[in-house]
């Protein structure tokens, strides 16, 4: 093939790429600017290098934040992925019943975050919620329930919320997935005489990795920004107990205005969920995979 | 080994079938003889995969009864009946070996692993699936997986017949004969029962030794390719075998005498003599091959004009019309070809009559 001898098309991905630079590349340069910089006030500044990289890291706090990250963010995958799996088998495959159920699965996925943490607080509340009420008057409790007043309380009330409101995207996710199996492989199962398990282990399953790798990667993230549902129940109390990374850096940025440590957070932070995805996306997409013909 | 008989079988996908139209299987009474080789022939959408979900038990039907060398399966689901079917597109365990896969209806039945390994290994070789035992069975060519799928049914010993549902579609032409040819060599191991469905009359006819016609959910007709060929019992079958078709023009019969507009075409005695009782639409039917051209007129034949002439290689396509009907012509390549005008003859033997598109004979 000849090459062009003009190159100006080019010049057309120069809107693409001008978007992209102001909304992606220009804030994250703003913060990679203040991440090594001493900020007193405004146009006052002094060059500190990697000073706030090595505070931040050395930092109990955000360590202590960081693992009980990666403790809710485990949970919500444990939780979620199983229940979303067993919803999506159970769904009704024709009739009017699939319109129902994705219907009724797509109502928690249209709600606010923070209204979902309005209607969760008051849900449990110990006064007048239907749940805080309700568990408080079996008398099993030794404390009677309030998401305020311990912490297991409050953690409970977060998964319950988190869970209440994202397992409908892995179930919808899922049966997308099953609905796409074509029908010849149930009927082979059948011929061969598989079980109900095996052909869950052996057709469902495998056939259903696609959409599982992004459900993962999906809730996964998402987790790991939670920011809105801790905020509006207890603000990352009671203590510190349900302070995770983002409520932590959200304190340490605009409540503390230590703009250096936070922006250098921010980059740390950034990292870590890169890096996860990354693991996640290469583990479940070599899974089971084993010799290549 | 099993002779499958099917008793006044009917089906509708529908709940409340109403008229003839809402049945995907019409009335189908037949035999299958153990050991036989079919194929079920037919367009897209005449039944022929509803028939074979029919047999293999993934279907019941609405109406009729299923036997298997005289036992009634007909409530039986596909897991009880001793058969295997092979689909379309190849359909494997895409995290299992070939070995896993070939095994697998085996474990599910708890054969002794001894056992499932001997005969795993067995069928790997008739097969040639040998080399890939142990590699994964989804990263393997369209053929090797559609080998598999065969192969999953070939090794449970008690299998009675195998089912095909136009398995060769997703292959290469140029591994279709290879893997066509494995399957009559499998067939004349083991002595199975194979029931084939196909759309491709070339694959029906190489492959079996009854072919089944079917057309809107009935068997028109059964027989060898050379009876399907040469003595057409239904209109389709005249039409939807051989390339180009059959050619087929309305007529009204006099004496021994089929009318076509005008034209005078001799039929033989005996057609002649059904004819007189004969009901409904009559039309004469000629293959392309067996329709003689001439270059100028001989004894009983029509003028027609040539329309055009295609060359296919071994052999031209004449089309004429003659009295206002088209007609196609096969000719060998070596005999001189008509231009403008042609002299038809239609040779008795081969003329054959249609009331209401089935053949009047005996």
């Amino acid at each position: 093939m000849e090459k062009w001898e003009s190159n100006k098309a080019w010049f057309l991905v120069l809107p693409a790429f001008i978007i992209v630079a102001f909304s992606a590349f220009i804030p994250l340069m703003t913060v990679v600017n203040y991440s090594i910089q001493d900020i007193f006030g405004p146009g006052q500044s002094v060059y500190v290098g990697t000073e706030w990289f090595k505070e931040m890291l050395g930092d109990h706090r955000l360590h202590d934040a960081l693992w009980r990250q990666f403790l809710f963010s485990g949970l919500v995958l444990l939780i979620e992925m199983p229940l979303g799996i067993m919803i999506a088998l159970a769904m009704p495959t024709r009739g009017w019943g699939v319109s129902a159920c994705l219907v009724t699965l797509a109502l928690p996925l249209v709600i606010p975050w923070n209204v979902i943490g309005t209607i969760w607080i008051i849900f449990t509340r110990p006064d007048i919620g239907l749940f805080g009420v309700g568990i408080n008057s079996l008398d099993l409790l030794e404390v009677p329930f309030d998401h305020t007043a311990k912490p297991i309380y409050a953690w409970i009330t977060l998964l319950a919320m988190e869970i209440w409101h994202w397992t409908p995207l892995v179930a919808l996710l899922a049966y997308a997935g099953l609905r796409a199996i074509p029908e010849a492989y149930y009927q082979a199962a059948k011929i061969d005489g598989a079980s109900s398990w095996a052909i869950f282990f052996y057709i469902q399953l495998p056939k259903m990795r696609g959409v599982l790798t992004i459900a993962v990667l999906l809730r996964w993230m998402d987790s790991f920004l939670i920011y809105a549902e801790p905020f509006a129940l207890t603000g990352g109390g009671p203590g510190n107990t349900t302070t995770f990374l983002s409520i932590y850096l959200v304190k340490l940025a605009t409540m503390q205005f230590d703009l250096g440590p936070a922006a250098a957070f921010s980059l740390i932070y950034f990292v870590i969920i890169l890096l996860f995805c990354f693991v996640f996306y290469q583990a479940l997409l070599n899974v089971g995979r084993g010799e290549k013909a | 080994m099993a002779h499958i008989e099917l008793n006044e079988i009917a089906h509708s996908y529908l709940k409340n079938p109403k008229d003839e139209s809402d049945y995907a299987l019409k009335r189908i009474h037949n035999a299958w003889d153990d050991g036989g080789a079919y194929a079920l022939l037919g367009p897209s959408g005449c039944g022929k995969t509803t028939l074979l979900n029919v047999i293999s038990g993934l279907l019941t039907p609405s109406k009729g009864r299923v036997f298997y060398s005289g036992k009634n399966v007909t409530d039986l689901p596909p897991e009880k009946r001793n058969i295997a079917q092979v689909f379309q597109f190849p359909v494997l365990y895409d995290t299992m070996s070939v070995f896993n896969n070939l095994a697998f209806p085996l474990r599910n039945r708890g054969v002794e692993e001894s056992e499932v390994k001997k005969r795993v290994l067995e069928v790997a070789e008739i097969l040639d699936l040998t080399p890939f035992l142990k590699k994964r069975a989804a990263g393997l060519a369209a053929d090797a997986k559609q080998k598999i799928s065969l192969g999953r049914g070939l090794v449970r010993s008690d299998v009675a017949a195998i089912l095909f549902d136009e398995p060769l579609t997703v292959i290469d032409p140029h591994l279709k004969w290879h893997l066509r040819r494995k399957l009559k060599e499998v067939h004349d191991q083991m002595k199975l029962t194979l029931i084939y469905v196909t759309h491709d009359q070339v694959e029906a006819l190489t492959f079996a030794d009854q072919v089944m016609v079917m057309y809107e959910g009935e068997i028109v007709q059964i027989g060898t390719p050379q009876e399907l060929f040469e003595n057409p019992k239904h209109k389709f079958v005249g039409f939807f075998i051989g390339s180009p078709g059959m050619n087929f023009l309305a007529c009204s019969v006099d004496s021994n005498i089929a009318r076509v507009d005008g034209a005078g075409i001799v039929l033989d005695d005996n057609t002649a003599a059904l004819a007189q009782k004969a009901q409904g639409k009559m039309e004469i039917g000629i293959r392309p091959m067996h329709l003689e051209v001439h270059t100028k007129s001989v004894k009983g034949s029509l003028p027609a004009k040539v329309k055009t002439i295609e060359d296919q290689g071994s052999f031209k396509i004449l089309t004429v019309t003659m009295a206002g009907h088209t007609l196609r012509a096969r000719l060998p390549e070596d005999q001189t070809m008509p231009s403008g005008e042609a002299w038809l003859r239609f040779p008795k033997r081969w003329t054959k009559l249609f009331a209401d598109g089935r053949l009047v004979n005996k």
